[in-house]
Formats: structure tokens, sequence, C-alpha cells
């Protein structure tokens, strides 16, 4: 099955854990991910910037290296993360920002985004939303 | 053929970007031309209240936004009648007049005939 995955809840929160162990079981189970789409509050995920403490699971690691190793497409709505500062460079500078928090594996890109990937895939899986 | 989308707008218009970012979805899809659906539901129902003033928390008004919907080609708006009158507004002051009043059965079909769904 193909599976359009959307995640709109912070790092920290559960739900963005469940959005990571959901994908990998997709994988594992011989399922295809169309794409990875952060909306709201779930750009943190792509953060470059979040520090987890130690005993912690560093879920913007994991998910960083997740969608390196599978060469998924992941994309960050551009507008979600401007609002809180998950710049990449190109942005930084276009905003003259000093901080950039957010490169590759991630794209920065548009709610077309979203449309698309629901049009492709069988099943769009969101979580944490309301 | 195009799968159609429903969004359930669930958050008050001022606690926080939600509201509004639940709204790009629906605006981001009308500008495709998608089929796509939005419905009111719990404090989102808020949104629609008639009387609102956005200058009083130095915010912007969502109001226009929304009257824009018709416009961008989304005209199957839904509000929630049970949370239109746990909240007390009046169902025929909302100030989207194309939202379609639904009782909670209506609703369970709605979402029913939607091939994707995003609540937020």
């Amino acid at each position: 099955m193909k599976f359009a995955i959307a995640l709109f809840s912070a790092a920290h929160a559960p739900s963005s854990r469940r959005a990571l162990l959901f994908a990998q079981a997709a994988l594992a189970g011989g399922h295809e991910i169309v794409r990875l789409f952060f909306y709201q509050d779930g750009v943190y995920n792509a953060s470059g910037s979040v520090v987890t403490p130690q005993d912690e699971q560093d879920l913007p690691k994991q998910w960083r290296t997740f969608v390196s190793e599978h060469q998924l497409d992941g994309v960050v709505c551009i507008a979600a993360a401007l609002r809180r500062g998950v710049l990449n460079e190109e942005e930084a500078q276009r905003y003259q920002r000093e901080a950039v928090a957010v490169g590759a594996p991630w794209e920065l890109s548009g709610l077309g985004q979203l449309h698309d990937a629901v049009q492709d895939a069988d099943r769009l899986i969101c979580f944490g939303g309301a | 053929m195009a799968k159609s989308l429903l969004i359930i707008s669930r958050q008050a218009p001022w606690s926080g970007p939600s509201a509004r970012e639940a709204l790009d979805i629906v605006l981001a899809g009308g500008a495709f031309d998608l089929p796509i659906g939005l419905l009111f539901l719990d404090d989102g129902v808020f949104q629609l209240a008639a009387t609102q003033d956005a200058k009083a928390l130095q915010q912007k008004d969502l109001s226009a936004n929304l009257q824009a919907l018709p416009m961008f080609g989304v005209e199957d708006l839904f509000v929630c009648a049970d949370s239109v009158a746990a909240r007390g507004l009046d169902p025929k002051g909302l100030s989207l007049e194309e939202a379609r009043v639904l009782s909670a059965q209506d609703i369970t079909a709605l979402i029913d005939r939607y091939d994707q769904v995003i609540t937020l």
C-alpha cells in the first residue's frame, strides 16, 4: 500500500514518536511511503536545533536518519516553518536571519505537496492533529 | 478522478495558528481545483461567530479569509449543529452563510463520503 504521512505535533510529543514508529513499520511491512509532510508544530521534527536530554530519544535525529537511509521524500511546510523559525539556508538568507535549523534530507515546500501526496497515496495517515 | 479531502477544523480562531493553518490547507486545495470540504467542529465553530474583534487581541481577522472560500471554489462548507448549540451561538447568525448546519448523524455520513480526512 502507498502511504502519505502527515505530522502536526512537535518533536517532544508522543504522537511524533508514534508517527516514526508507524513509518518504520510501514516500510518493514513492504509498504511504500510516498511522502512525509510536516505541518504546524510538526516542522520542529525536522529541526537540527533541537537538543534532547541525554536520557531521552532524539526524535529529530531519528527522523533524519530514517529519511536519509530510506531516501524518502521528506517535505516541511515552508509557511509553517517560517512562522516557527525553522529555516533552511535559502530562507535564512532571504529573510536575513542568522539561524539555519534545517537542511538535507528535508525540503521546504508548499501545501501543494500535501495535496499532491494525498492524491498519490492510497491512504493518508495523520499524527498529532486535534 | 481526484481523491476528495475533508478538513475538520476544531480550534477556536484565537487559540494559536491552528485554525488559520487548517484554512490554508483548504484554500490551497481550492487553488488546485481539488474536491475539498471543510467542517467546523467543536471550538472550530467559534471561527464563524459573527461579532469578533481581532484588533482587541492585536491579531488579524480570519473572517475575510473564510469569506474567500467560495471564490477559491470551495463550496462544501459544513458546521456541526451540536457544537454551535453547546456554545450558545445562533446557527442562523453565523458569519459564513454558505455553510450547511449538520446533525451528528449527517456528519457521520459526511466523513464517510470523503476519501481522506485531516483533523486539526
